[in-house]
C-alpha cells in the first residue's frame, strides 16, 4: 500500500518561471473538484510519463493548506539528475492532463510548540512556505531564516518577506552568508521547535548545532531532498515474484519493482520514511545505500536496502519480495 | 432505506436487543473456526450492501440510543471526553469527515451545505439544525471532537503523529471495554498497549504502527476485535467498574443466552488531512448468545473458538469466572458440521 496507488488526476493550471533554475507548477482537479485538504510540511508524488519511462517524484506542497482550489509545487532543474526536474522543466505545460498522489506529511509542524523556528536552504523553502501559512492561520509564533547562494536564486525571498513581514529573515552567500546557528539556536523561548529543510552540510549543521546546546532530539525536525541518485543499469531477483527485473541507470530500484507489478510500500520515494526497507536474501557484491533510514550496522550487514534510492553493483542481488 | 431507531437503554433495565432483521448484518468476527491475534487489517472499502462496512460510519437501529447513553455517561463524568490543547484542528477534522461522509450515505437522514467556510448542518435523528463556520470552535456549545462525537456511533480516540509514533491525544470515549482515557491520555502507541498479553512478542505491534504511520489520506483501513460483556451495557469503563464487574457473577447456565453478549469493534483508522492525526473510530456492536445462535454457522464457530481459547487470552479478556459454563451452553449448537469460511452467515 502507498499513497502513490491512488491517485488524482490534474491539470496543470499554470507553469512559472520563478528564476533561471527554479520552475513552480500548479494543479487543478480535472474535473474542478476540491484537492484534498492537506498540512503544511506535505508532500505529493507526481506521476511523470515521458515515453516509455513512468517516474514518480515527490515535491513539497508550498500552497497554502486552506486553499483547496489548487495545488503548487516547485521544481528546481537538476541536469546531472535522472531526468525527473528536466521533464517537468521541458516537457511540462499548461494545461497538460497529469496524476499527483494525495498528500502525505512526513514534516510536520508539531502542533504543541509554543513557536517555531524554521531554517531554509535553497530549494528547501517550499514546505515551509506551506507551514507558515498554516502557523499564521493558526495564530502559532514562527520565524523563518531562509538562506540561499545568490540574491538571483533566492526564489521566493521578496514575496515572503510581503507576506509574513519581519518573521522572515533573508541570508546570502554572496552578501554575507547564512545565518549565525549557534546565536540563533542559544536565544529561543522554551517549547521552541526547530525545522531544518536544505541541503545535507545545512541539516547536519543545525541538528548539531541544536544538540550541543542541550535541544531535546524531539524538538529537531528535518527534511532531506527528496530525489533518488542516477546510476550504472543493474538487475535484481525478486524471490517471493520469482522474476528478474532490470534497473536503468535513470530508473531507481523501486520505481523498477514498481513496473514490474510486484507491491511494494513506500512513501516519501527519498529515503527518508523507512515504508520500504525491504530484506535482502543474496548479495553478492556492494549495494550503494544512499538512504537515511538504515544505520551503519545495517549496511555493513548487507541484509537490507531501501529500494527507493539506492542501488547495486555485483554478480547477484535477491531481494524477499 | 428508513432505519427505525430503537427506543432501548444500556443501563438498569438494559432493554436493548437486536430486531431479526438486524441480526444478519451483525459483523462477526471470526473468519476462522480458531482465534488468535492477526494485523488483521484490511481496506475499509464499501463492502457488501446493508452490512456494516457499506458505509465510512455505520448508521444502526440503536443510534439514537447510544447517542443518549453517551450523553448519560458524560454528565457523569466529563474525564470521558478529553483533548490536549493542540489537537482543536484535529478535532475539525473530525467534524469534516463525519459530517462529509454521513451526508453523502444518508442523505434522507442528514444534510451538509458548505458555501465557503459557512457550514450548515442538518442531523433529522437527533434533531439537530446548527450553522456555523468551519474552524472557529467558539461558534460550537463544546469542543468540535465532542461535538461530532455527541453525534456519531462508536468510541473515537484521535492520535497525534510525531517523533515516529502515535500519541492518543484526544478521545470521546464512553462505550469502552474496560480501557481508561483519563489513564490513557498522552500516551504512545506502545504505553497504551503495554497491559495487551503475547501481542507484543509477536511484533504485532511493531507492524501496526509502522502501518499506521504510512496511513495515507483517503485510504482508510478497518479491523474487528471482540470481547464478551454480560448485559448489553455499552459503558464497561475502569471507573465504573464496580457497576458492571459484579455482574460476572450473576452468569448462570439457564441466563447464558440472554446475558452474556458478544461485543464486536469495528476499528477504522482515518488520515486526518489538516492536522496530519489518524482518528480511530471505535464502534461497538452488541449480540446476546440467544441473537448468536440463530444463526448456525456462527453458533458452530463460536462454540469452537471459545473452547480452544488461549488461556492468556480468557484471563486478558475477563472471561474466567464463566468461560466453562459458556463453552459447555454453545456446544449444544455445535453439530461438528463444517462451516463456510468468512464471517457472513450462509
Amino acid at each position: 500500500m502507498s499513497a502513490s496507488d491512488h491517485l488524482i488526476p490534474v491539470v496543470v493550471s499554470k507553469v512559472v518561471e520563478v528564476n533561471s533554475i527554479i520552475k513552480r507548477f500548479e494543479f487543478k482537479h480535472i474535473h474542478g473538484n476540491e484537492l484534498p485538504a492537506f498540512s503544511g510540511g506535505a508532500h505529493i508524488v507526481v506521476e511523470m510519463l515521458d515515453g516509455s519511462t513512468k517516474r514518480k517524484n515527490a515535491y513539497s506542497l508550498m500552497s497554502s493548506p486552506f486553499e483547496r482550489g489548487q495545488y503548487a509545487i516547485s521544481v528546481r532543474r537538476d541536469d546531472d539528475g535522472r531526468g525527473g526536474s528536466k521533464f517537468m522543466h521541458e516537457k511540462v505545460e499548461a494545461g497538460m492532463k497529469m496524476n499527483i498522489s494525495a498528500p502525505v506529511n512526513l514534516f510536520s509542524l508539531d502542533l504543541r510548540a509554543r513557536k517555531h523556528l524554521m531554517i531554509a536552504g535553497g530549494i528547501g523553502i517550499t514546505p515551509f512556505i506551506a507551514q507558515m501559512a498554516q502557523a499564521s492561520e493558526l495564530g502559532a509564533p514562527f520565524e523563518l531564516h531562509y538562506a540561499a547562494r545568490t540574491a538571483a536564486q533566492a526564489a521566493y525571498m521578496d514575496s515572503l518577506q510581503d507576506r509574513f513581514g519581519d518573521n522572515v529573515t533573508c541570508y546570502c552567500d554572496d552578501a554575507g552568508g547564512g545565518p549565525d546557528l549557534a546565536e540563533l539556536l542559544s536565544d529561543q523561548p522554551l517549547g521552541t521547535h526547530v525545522y531544518v529543510c536544505g541541503p545535507k552540510g545545512m541539516i547536519e549543521a543545525v541538528v548539531k548545532t541544536a544538540t550541543d546546546l542541550g535541544w531535546p532530539a524531539a524538538h529537531i525536525h528535518f527534511e532531506h531532498f527528496l530525489s533518488p541518485p542516477v546510476g550504472q543499469a543493474f538487475s535484481v531477483h525478486l524471490a517471493k515474484a520469482g522474476i528478474d527485473i532490470a534497473v536503468g541507470p535513470e530508473q531507481s530500484l523501486l520505481e523498477a519493482i514498481e513496473a514490474s507489478g510486484t507491491p511494494v510500500n513506500c512513501l516519501c520515494r527519498g529515503g527518508a520514511c523507512g515504508q520500504c526497507e525491504t530484506r535482502v536474501v543474496t548479495c553478492d557484491g556492494d549495494i550503494a545505500h544512499n538512504d537515511h533510514w538504515l544505520d551503519d550496522d545495517q549496511r555493513a550487514s548487507k541484509q537490507f536496502i531501501m529500494p527507493c534510492v539506492s542501488r547495486f553493483r555485483g554478480e547477484r542481488l535477491e531481494l524477499d519480495l | 432505506m428508513t432505519i427505525q431507531f430503537r427506543n432501548e437503554t444500556f443501563r438498569n433495565d438494559f432493554t436493548y436487543a437486536n430486531s431479526p432483521g438486524n441480526i444478519p448484518r451483525f459483523p462477526f468476527p471470526f473468519p476462522e473456526d480458531v482465534y488468535m491475534y492477526s494485523t488483521n487489517v484490511e481496506p475499509h472499502h464499501a463492502t457488501r450492501a446493508g452490512s456494516p462496512f457499506e458505509h465510512a460510519f455505520d448508521v444502526d437501529e440503536h443510534y439514537v440510543a447510544e447517542m443518549k447513553d453517551r450523553a448519560l455517561v458524560l454528565a457523569d463524568d466529563p474525564g470521558r471526553c478529553q483533548a490536549l490543547p493542540h489537537m482543536e484542528t484535529a478535532g475539525w477534522d473530525f467534524v469534516e469527515l463525519v459530517m462529509v461522509s454521513k451526508a453523502r450515505d444518508y442523505p434522507d437522514l442528514f444534510e451538509l451545505t458548505i458555501d465557503g467556510d459557512r457550514w450548515h448542518w442538518i442531523n433529522k435523528p437527533l434533531q439537530i439544525d446548527d450553522t456555523f463556520i468551519f474552524g472557529d470552535s467558539s461558534a460550537l456549545p463544546c469542543h468540535p471532537m465532542e461535538y461530532i462525537g455527541r453525534q456519531v456511533q462508536g468510541d473515537h480516540a484521535i492520535l497525534d503523529q510525531r517523533d515516529g509514533n502515535l500519541w492518543l491525544d484526544a478521545g470521546i470515549i464512553t462505550a469502552q471495554a474496560d480501557w481508561s482515557l483519563d489513564f490513557d491520555v498522552g500516551m504512545n502507541f506502545f504505553e497504551w498497549h503495554a497491559p495487551v498479553p503475547l501481542a507484543h512478542e509477536l511484533g504485532v505491534f511493531q507492524r501496526a504502527l509502522k502501518f499506521l504511520l504510512s496511513l495515507p489520506q483517503g485510504q482508510p483501513s478497518r479491523r474487528l476485535n471482540w470481547t464478551l460483556t454480560v448485559n448489553p451495557r455499552l459503558d464497561t469503563s475502569p471507573e465504573n467498574y464496580p457497576k458492571w464487574g459484579p455482574d460476572r457473577t450473576t452468569v448462570t447456565p439457564e441466563n447464558i443466552g440472554e446475558k452474556i453478549h458478544l461485543r464486536v469493534e469495528l476499528q477504522t483508522f482515518w488520515r486526518l488531512p489538516r492536522s496530519n492525526a489518524i482518528l480511530f473510530p471505535i464502534r461497538t456492536y452488541l449480540m446476546a448468545m440467544n441473537e448468536v445462535v440463530t444463526q448456525p454457522k456462527w453458533g458452530r464457530r463460536l462454540h469452537r473458538v471459545m473452547r480452544d481459547l488461549r488461556p492468556e487470552l480468557v484471563e486478558y479478556k475477563g472471561l474466567s469466572r464463566y468461560h466453562p459454563i459458556l463453552v459447555e451452553w454453545l456446544s449444544q449448537f455445535d453439530d461438528g458440521a463444517p462451516t463456510s469460511p468468512g464471517i457472513f452467515p450462509d
